[in-house]
């Protein structure tokens, strides 16, 4: 029987084929898978911000982007995958509620598609996937055995990407 | 730290709050039972310090389907206020408010969502009002935006506002509950960070 394991919001988790690690209704926040294809080994991580350094002292490294990827990153490797073959795919980011003035909060999707880019580029991880932006909210969820990241909606369908 | 004073609170600022939040969504309820002529029971309002990540589990778990009514408050105490309805309970309420039989809503047109915009605003609006009798804060609450979605993906509109601030809310609750009518909605008013010490200082209580 293959695990399924559930990552809550500003949480990660790491995992082995043939689970499948999900996250539930992302809506600004970004779901972050990295997989090593041949150990079959990976996770996902689910942040909720993009810099712990614009926000008060926080003891969930998880809930930001540039502390929650290297932390991913430390915990995949530690479970026996190799950096050189860790690929990225990462989708959510969007804005939920259009508002004229739309301030700072309000466009957080964006933002933190931008920290996500940079904490993995700063890893030297490749982002091989994306399905980022617009108004929607998405689920998530990494197939270890295929590395396959599965993206659905309510009423846009679902994308395997 | 003052978000870490700010939340620490007597249980006698507690009960005030909770009293607030009682007061308000008793004229919500009343407003929003004259609109649809029905009766609107609510139950008592829940005032808890939350995690942040538990939010979600509140309304029926991240991915359920929700009606999102999403309202900023203006004034001495900012604030977000959010009104998230099932999706089946959105339906009925919109059939409810334009006439039609139960059942008939598959989707929602633009007169539809307007409607339920509108309940926003009643709500808010009465509920704001009741807020300023007890505290004697003049609070505004901006137009409504309304998107149907995941919980989860809703519930990130306040929740990165305070996530960067720590990680609890401070959240006023009540359920609206029309068993006639299959209605049941929760209504949310999450105070900025900082604003929850001007409320206690208004209202005076230690």
């Amino acid at each position: 029987m293959a695990e399924m394991i559930r990552v809550g919001i500003a949480d990660y988790k790491v995992g082995r084929a043939p689970s499948t690690i999900i996250s539930y209704g992302l809506g600004s926040c970004i779901g972050i898978s990295l997989w090593d294809s041949q150990t079959k080994i990976g996770g996902l991580l689910h942040i909720m911000l993009p810099d712990s350094t614009q926000a008060n002292k926080s003891d969930n490294p998880a809930k930001f982007a540039d502390t929650g990827v290297p932390l991913l990153v430390k915990d995949v490797l530690a479970a026996g995958a190799s950096k050189a073959r860790l690929v990225a795919k990462i989708a959510g980011g969007a804005q939920m509620f259009a508002f004229a003035n739309a301030t700072d909060i309000m466009r957080v999707g964006a933002r933190n598609v931008e920290a996500t880019k940079k904490a993995l580029a700063a890893q030297g991880i490749r982002i091989v996937a994306e399905d980022t932006g617009a108004n929607y909210g998405r689920t998530v969820q990494i197939d270890l055995n295929t590395g396959v990241y599965t993206v659905k909606t309510i009423d846009r369908g679902e994308k395997q990407i | 730290m003052t978000e870490k004073n700010e939340l620490d609170l007597t249980p006698n600022q507690l009960d005030a709050l909770r009293e607030i939040g009682n007061i308000g969504a008793g004229n919500s309820a009343t407003a929003l039972s004259q609109v649809i002529n029905t009766r609107i029971d609510m139950n008592v309002p829940k005032v808890a310090l939350v995690p942040i990540t538990d939010v979600p589990d509140m309304v029926g778990g991240p991915d359920s389907i929700v009606v999102g009514l999403f309202l900023r408050v203006y004034g001495k105490a900012p604030g977000n206020i959010l009104f998230l309805l099932p999706q089946k309970s959105a339906y009925n309420l919109v059939d409810t408010l334009m006439g039609r039989p139960h059942g008939e809503t598959k989707q929602l047109d633009q007169m539809d969502q307007s409607a339920l915009m509108e309940i926003g605003n009643i709500l808010s609006g009465a509920y704001l009002n009741a807020f300023f009798t007890f505290t004697g804060l003049t609070m505004l609450p901006s137009i409504p935006a309304l998107a149907m979605d995941m919980a989860g993906a809703i519930l990130n509109v306040v929740l990165v506002q305070l996530g960067q601030m720590g990680d609890t809310a401070l959240v006023i609750e009540t359920e609206f509950l029309s068993e006639d009518d299959g209605i049941n909605g929760h209504f949310f008013l999450v105070p900025d960070p900082g604003s929850l010490s001007t409320i206690i200082d208004a209202v005076g209580v230690e």
